[in-house]
């Protein structure tokens, strides 16, 4: 029996595609949706934990890939360092889940670890370097 | 009744001054009407934080035993230019290392460069220089190696042609079909966000839309120093179209400025990393506006509902002047997370910190309150709308034929 925590990213097109419920299926994994943002006009992203046979679970991770569907294992942390960020919110549109997102009344930046997937997608994103990968 | 710079100063100097920044005057002209606000408020602070690409500093790092007329110079690695005198250098904002792999896999980090190079230096940090030159009989020395750091120069002054954008554009990806990288960040698909880079209301020269005290040495808040106006920047361009408040509706006048470096902060010079563009420098800067008038009480009173941007497509429309702006929005609109183009909503990000802006703006007002600073009269004021001084784009005029016809 093996577990992994994925999230998985899909492109516009694949939006309507039964990806998650065809996983489950056709390879007998368990699944556990942790999280998921999809919206008709943006990209689509499902935090699932999966647990099933070791090659079922690897296979069906790679028919996903093949799908189109963007697999990234959650692995690791994305922490912000408080002092680098100038709080200027290059970020907030750039993350997926609002992890990090901009209070329209003052203005200031905030982090959510709760929310964060660790897509890393921020991590380049932030001009002053702010957001970093734990291990 | 009108004040001057001279009864301003007088009131500085009492600890009588009333100071307050451009939020606070949005609040006291809404109050008492601009006439009572222009009686009682002597200054205004503002202020913004942003990376500002067209940055940089001069240094002196003193002269070597044997001498060197340095005609190649790095900094970290970062190229410097050299071709001023012996020992003068400039490092610019945007410059990158020599080995930088660029966008050569893209879209490239960028991370270090000429922004970071000035942060290492306001900060404390050693810093690499390494030097090459041909050799003269009076500078007979041909490389250099050797740390510096700021404490152990002669001058160090940051030299900024073009900062402080009144105004700016809201900038889009209309019609790439994958995210752009661009000098306005990541720029998703299908109107999938909408960056944008002012501090709005509280932006400098936002308050003071015509350049009326804004001028060649006034004393401004330079990266946590007191700094001065110097020049008009590049690319000024007073004659926009403007609203009714006389506010531009789109990028128009910039600043040249500068400021010792040795007396800087880290907290408002900082280097910055654009992903799959380059690097630059975020710059904090604040000018405080004597309220001389009426009409500067009304100026300095703008809010963001007054100011609006134009909104830019990144992906044809600004590289290749396809077309022009899909439409304006407010500042207020944009500061709300979310805006509506073509009936769809679009989210928003700022590269400009406001509360980075309100925390200079608050300095500032601290500075002047404790008698710390106090208002120069420009010596010149800028062009302003009357100027007829427009921003061109380059003609270009083909070489080959021209160099045919001088036979």
């Amino acid at each position: 029996m093996a577990k992994a925590r994925v999230v998985f990213h899909y492109p516009r097109a694949l939006i309507d595609a039964p990806i998650a419920s065809r996983v489950a299926r056709d390879f007998d994994l368990e699944f556990n949706i942790l999280r998921a943002n999809i919206t008709p006009d943006s990209q689509g992203l499902l935090v699932l934990e999966l647990s099933g046979d070791p090659q079922a679970l690897s296979d069906a991770l790679e028919w996903a890939g093949e799908q189109g569907v963007a697999v990234q294992p959650l692995e690791r942390d994305v922490v912000r360092d408080d002092d680098l960020c100038t709080q200027c919110g290059a970020c907030v549109t750039i993350c997926p889940t609002a992890a990090l997102s901009r209070d329209p009344r003052t203005q200031e930046v905030g982090f959510d670890p709760e929310e964060c997937v660790a897509c890393e997608l921020c991590v380049p994103a932030c001009p002053p370097h702010a957001m970093t990968v734990a291990f | 009744m009108p004040k001057t710079y001279e009864q301003i100063n007088e009131r500085i100097r009492a600890g009588e001054a009333v100071v307050v920044t451009a939020e606070e005057m949005i609040d006291t002209v809404e109050e008492n009407g601009v006439e009572a606000a222009a009686e009682q408020v002597d200054v205004v602070t503002t202020g913004t934080f942003a990376p500002m690409c067209s940055s940089g500093a001069f240094i002196n790092f003193g002269h070597a035993n044997p001498r060197i007329k340095v005609q190649k110079a790095w900094l970290n690695d970062v190229n410097a230019y050299a071709g001023l005198a012996a020992v003068d250098l400039y490092i610019g904002a945007t410059e990158v290392p020599e080995h930088d792999p660029l966008n050569r896999e893209h879209p490239g980090e960028f991370r270090y460069g000429g922004g970071h190079v000035i942060e290492d230096l306001v900060a404390g940090r050693d810093v690499r220089l390494r030097a090459v030159a041909y050799g003269t009989d009076c500078y007979p020395r041909r490389e250099l190696d050797t740390w510096i750091r700021l404490d152990d120069l002669n001058e160090a002054f940051l030299c900024n042609p073009r900062n402080a954008y009144q105004n700016y554009n809201v900038a889009v990806n209309a019609h790439a079909d994958r995210p752009i990288y661009t000098y306005m960040g990541v720029l998703k698909p299908e109107l999938g966000n909408a960056n944008y880079c002012s501090a709005g209301q509280l932006s400098p020269l936002l308050n003071d839309p015509l350049y009326r005290t804004i001028g060649i040495g006034t004393r401004i808040f330079l990266g946590g120093a007191q700094g001065y106006v110097f020049w008009q920047g590049t690319q000024h361009n007073p004659t926009v179209d403007r609203t009714e408040g006389g506010v531009p509706r789109g990028g128009a006048g910039t600043l040249s400025v500068v400021g010792d470096l040795k007396q800087m902060s880290q907290r408002w010079i900082r280097g910055v990393s654009l992903y799959g563009y380059g690097v630059s420098l975020s710059v904090g800067l604040g000018i405080p506006i004597p309220v001389l008038n009426e009409e500067i009480a009304r100026f300095t009173a703008v809010r963001d509902e007054d100011i609006v941007a134009p909104i830019v497509d990144y992906s044809r429309g600004y590289p290749y002047s396809e077309s022009g702006p899909l439409g304006h929005v407010s500042y207020a609109q944009l500061k709300t997370g979310e805006i509506e183009i073509d009936g769809r909503a679009v989210p928003t990000a700022s590269l400009s910190s406001y509360p980075r802006a309100q925390e200079i703006a608050q300095t500032l007002k601290e500075w002047i309150q404790a008698g710390q600073f106090l208002l120069s009269r420009p010596a010149e004021l800028l062009p302003s709308a009357e100027s007829g001084l427009t921003f061109k784009s380059l003609r270009e005029r083909p070489v080959e034929e021209e160099v045919a016809a001088r036979g």
